[in-house]
């Protein structure tokens, strides 16, 4: 499929010159196009922020919900229709902050969809605050002491809670991201993708340079089927690893698991209520209940 | 019972009273089964502590030859399990009520000398029997027989109980409900106990689920397939119906990390295809707040149950109270419409809650439906809920390629497409957006939205819930009340006897009926019966009808309104 079905056309773009978040839209375009996965089959889910407007630049179907409020449907969108592929993707503010009880817990869920998160280390939209990723020391204008929280590591929590994908890029590889993407989003369950992706407005430290000189990729005899590894891995901060830390091929996800599409495969919407079961339950209570 | 001292009663009163665990509920459940069975009207309702053991819990149970479905203070013939019962109890009872139990749980308050008091040896007769766990269906024996079972009934309801136990399990159980059965004449006897409670053909037909499991039915009619929510008394037991037959019944039901999970949850379900629903109390529906809103601004569907309880914050979480109404109507920052019902009946509640779903569908907007605890958790006889009767209405359309999601109309309906049906894509946006559900800050394209927005309303004014007026078209005082209050202030009406006093009950609280005004001003007095401190639903008329209401009669207690408790008031004021 050609990438070009989901461009926008001329559209105003809110993102600063030089923001990593192009090469995600682009690499993004290019995994989906590479899965022939249709428009029409994608649902994007986005909370609030910079990272969270990409699926107004990407045609498809999409639910822009609330301020780290992503996951939650995200989830719901997947087990009322499991045949569409639903992307949550947001920045770090949002999924790991804002929304950081959902990120647990849909972990916990496993709904079959891919979590995309753009992970600058700072806060764009509101112009240059600490994010739960921001490093020690890290001044703004609000840490202007520089951070003193322990910054959030979103891999090691997502192995800890054994999510059943757990990754990390840099979107200064495109090519290396979007074989990444590809796997996240035909793994079956939740997968998580963490992008570094430099702010050039509000992070003068962590740039493009800096990225490249603290990452590298996990070797090629590395094995992501061993959890204790994986977390250990998760945990180097020296030199950021990038590649797939995790796989859990043995999970069930949440739409399996609710149990009402072994019998019949339809999508809710195609439901109607079932009517003599109701009428029996209603009966039942003929008898106290 | 008590007003009628030479008559016999046709209306009894029985209030159960122990620490939670002792075993209360056992007697509720196998007495009201057994009488509804056998043909009796009945009624029950509780009242308890928020805890898991111990302290002081009630329940009453009503039977009487015509329909009962109200909260009275009487208490005919109370049954104490355990010391303190009578001292919680104490403003309930009278010269009249007859206690009977075993001397020795509360010995101290029978020297008082007060009570009248019959010895029942319900412990004894369980230790005979080999476990005094037997003394609970004994208790249900006694009762069922002062109130006229029969023996082969009570025996029968009794095995089919235990049925899964062990035999013998079952055999000293009919034997402990046989020696109970065994003791009513006596007991009825020394307390001149005179009972005549007529078997009412209907009733064995009918139905007896409790609030709860009446708006979860509702929910399953009305074609909800996808609950989520998180654990909150007193609305849990809608959560708990739905998980219980959810699978069965194709929905989905998920217990969400949080109440903001919860309603972002079920959003986004409504936006995928299903018909979603949360169940919740205050506290968790404060945090579901910002859903709302998010709701206005996509033009999602919702069904909210909000089961009320008395707040601020944690407040007493296992009492009643209906102080949410502006909660409800005003959650949610912007301005955008919502519809609040608020049932009063088991059968209201379930054909609303059904409503609220085609509503939700197709005016694309938060529909409340406001109970509060002593809805849910009280239970009476009632006609079998007819599914035939209600309709699932769906409004989902299958999208063309050039499908706009907010397309502006007269009437401000967009037609909602869902993704993956058709061939167009489906966009919604928490941000002000255009036709296409695409981020503007265009604004005047703003001012068209919110205009298309609050249009939807008036549509849904055209469908708005008759309130009831009850029993007279004609009448110079009107009595006021909505939700729960219901079948108690109607006893009252009766009880009243007045000719010329009505009541006009609101099952629809908002958008309000457009002859609130013509109802009100045609009578001389108007009284608003209350569940809340600051009569809410007044000030609502007030502020969309333009009426005063003089006469409040509010409480804010935790308890539900008595019936002789509302008709004492009403004397006072329309003496």
């Amino acid at each position: 499929m050609d990438t070009n079905v989901f461009d926008m056309g001329e559209i105003d773009v809110a993102w600063c010159p030089g923001c990593g978040d192009y090469g995600i839209l682009n690499v993004l375009k290019k995994a989906l196009a590479e899965l022939d996965i249709a428009p029409e089959k994608l649902v994007m889910v986005s909370g609030i922020g910079q990272a969270a407007k990409i699926p107004q630049y990407l045609k498809t179907n999409f639910f822009n919900g609330l301020h780290g409020r992503a996951l939650p449907p995200a989830t719901a969108i997947k087990a009322a229709n499991p045949s569409m592929t639903v992307i949550a993707e947001s920045g770090d503010g949002d999924m790991y902050g804002e929304g950081g009880n959902h990120f647990i817990h849909t972990i916990r869920r496993n709904p079959g969809i891919t979590n995309i998160v753009h992970n600058n280390m700072v806060y764009g939209l509101t112009k240059g605050q600490a994010s739960p990723t921001s490093q020690l020391g890290f001044k703004t204008p609000v840490q202007v002491a520089g951070v003193m929280l322990e910054p959030f590591n979103p891999l090691a929590v997502a192995i800890a809670l054994d999510a059943g994908f757990v990754a990390r890029a840099f979107i200064g590889d495109a090519e290396k991201t979007k074989e990444i993407l590809k796997k996240a989003i035909t793994h079956k369950g939740y997968a998580l993708v963490d992008i570094f992706q430099p702010c050039v407005t509000f992070n003068k430290i962590n740039t493009w340079q800096w990225f490249k000189e603290h990452t590298y990729y996990l070797e090629d005899s590395y094995d992501p089927r061993d959890r204790s590894a994986a977390f250990k891995r998760a945990l180097e901060i020296d030199k950021l690893p990038l590649g797939i830390f995790y796989i859990n091929p043995n999970k069930s996800s949440f739409e399996d698991n609710v149990g009402i599409y072994q019998q019949d495969s339809r999508p809710l919407f195609e439901r109607g209520p079932d009517v003599n079961r109701l009428r029996m339950l209603i009966g039942k209570f003929r008898t106290a209940g | 019972m008590a007003r009628e001292k030479h008559a016999k009663a046709e209306d009894v009163s029985i209030v159960l009273c122990g620490q939670a665990g002792m075993g209360i509920q056992t007697v509720e459940g196998i007495l009201t089964g057994m009488l509804k069975l056998a043909g009796y009207n009945v009624f029950a309702t509780k009242e308890y502590m928020s805890r898991v053991r111990g302290g002081n819990n009630s329940t009453e149970i009503r039977v009487g030859s015509k329909q009962v479905s109200a909260y009275v203070d009487r208490i005919d013939i109370l049954v104490p399990l355990n010391k303190g019962a009578i001292s919680h109890l104490r403003d309930r009872i009278s010269a009249d009520t007859v206690v009977i139990g075993e001397a020795e749980l509360f010995a101290d308050e029978i020297s008082e000398g007060k009570l009248k008091f019959v010895e029942t040896p319900f412990t004894k007769i369980a230790n005979d029997l080999g476990n005094k766990i037997y003394s609970n269906v004994v208790a249900t024996g006694t009762l069922a027989g002062l109130i006229g079972m029969k023996l082969d009934d009570i025996c029968e309801y009794v095995k089919r109980s235990f049925s899964t136990k062990a035999a013998d399990i079952i055999a000293n159980n009919v034997k402990a409900a046989e020696a109970g059965f065994r003791l009513a004449k006596d007991v009825a006897h020394r307390a001149d106990i005179k009972i005549n409670i007529s078997i009412d053909a209907g009733v064995k037909d009918q139905i007896i689920p409790s609030g709860g499991e009446t708006i979860a039915l509702g929910a399953m009619a009305g074609g909800c397939n996808f609950v989520s929510s998180y654990p909150m008394t007193p609305s849990t037991s809608v959560l708990s119906f739905m998980a219980k037959h959810g699978h069965d019944s194709g929905i989905i039901v998920e217990q969400a990390e949080d109440e903001i999970a919860a309603i972002n949850m079920a959003i986004g379900a409504w936006y995928s295809g299903a018909r979603a629903m949360v169940t919740t109390s205050g506290g968790g529906f404060a945090l579901m707040v910002e859903g709302v809103s998010l709701a206005g601004m996509l033009e999602s569907p919702i069904v909210i149950h909000l089961g009320q309880r008395p707040a601020p914050a944690t407040g007493l979480p296992t009492r009643t109270e209906q102080a949410d109404i502006e909660l409800a109507l005003y959650a949610g920052h912007g301005e955008f419409p919502r519809i609040l019902f608020a049932p009063g009946t088991l059968e209201q509640a379930f054909y609303l809650t059904a409503h609220a779903f085609n509503l939700a569908d197709k005016f694309q907007m938060p529909v409340f439906v406001l109970s509060d605890q002593y809805l849910v958790d009280s239970y009476y006889n009632t006609a079998a809920f007819d599914v035939s009767k209600v309709k699932v209405e769906k409004y989902v359309v299958k999208t063309a390629a050039d499908y706009k999601r907010y397309e502006i109309t007269p009437n401000g309906i967009s037609p909602r497409g869902i993704p993956g049906f058709g061939k167009g894509l489906v966009c919604v946006d928490s941000d002000e957006h255009d036709v296409e559900g695409h981020i503007t800050e265009d604004l005047k394209l703003r001012t068209r939205m919110v205009d298309k927005r609050l249009r939807k309303l008036e549509s849904a004014k055209a469908e708005i819930v008759e309130p009831q007026l009850y029993p007279n078209c004609k009448y110079k005082n009107l009595v006021i009340c909505w939700g729960s209050t219901y079948p108690v202030i109607k006893e009252a009406i009766e009880l009243l006897g007045k000719s010329d006093t009505s009541l006009l009950h609101y099952s629809q609280i908002y958008p309000l009926h457009p002859q609130t005004a013509d109802y009100l001003s045609k009578a001389k007095r108007v009284v608003i019966v209350e569940g809340n401190a600051t009569a809410q639903f007044a000030k609502l008329i007030k502020l969309h009808a333009g009426f005063d209401i003089e006469y409040k009669i509010l409480k804010y207690s935790g308890l539900q309104f008595s019936v002789e408790e509302v008709t004492a008031a009403l004397k006072k004021i329309l003496k």
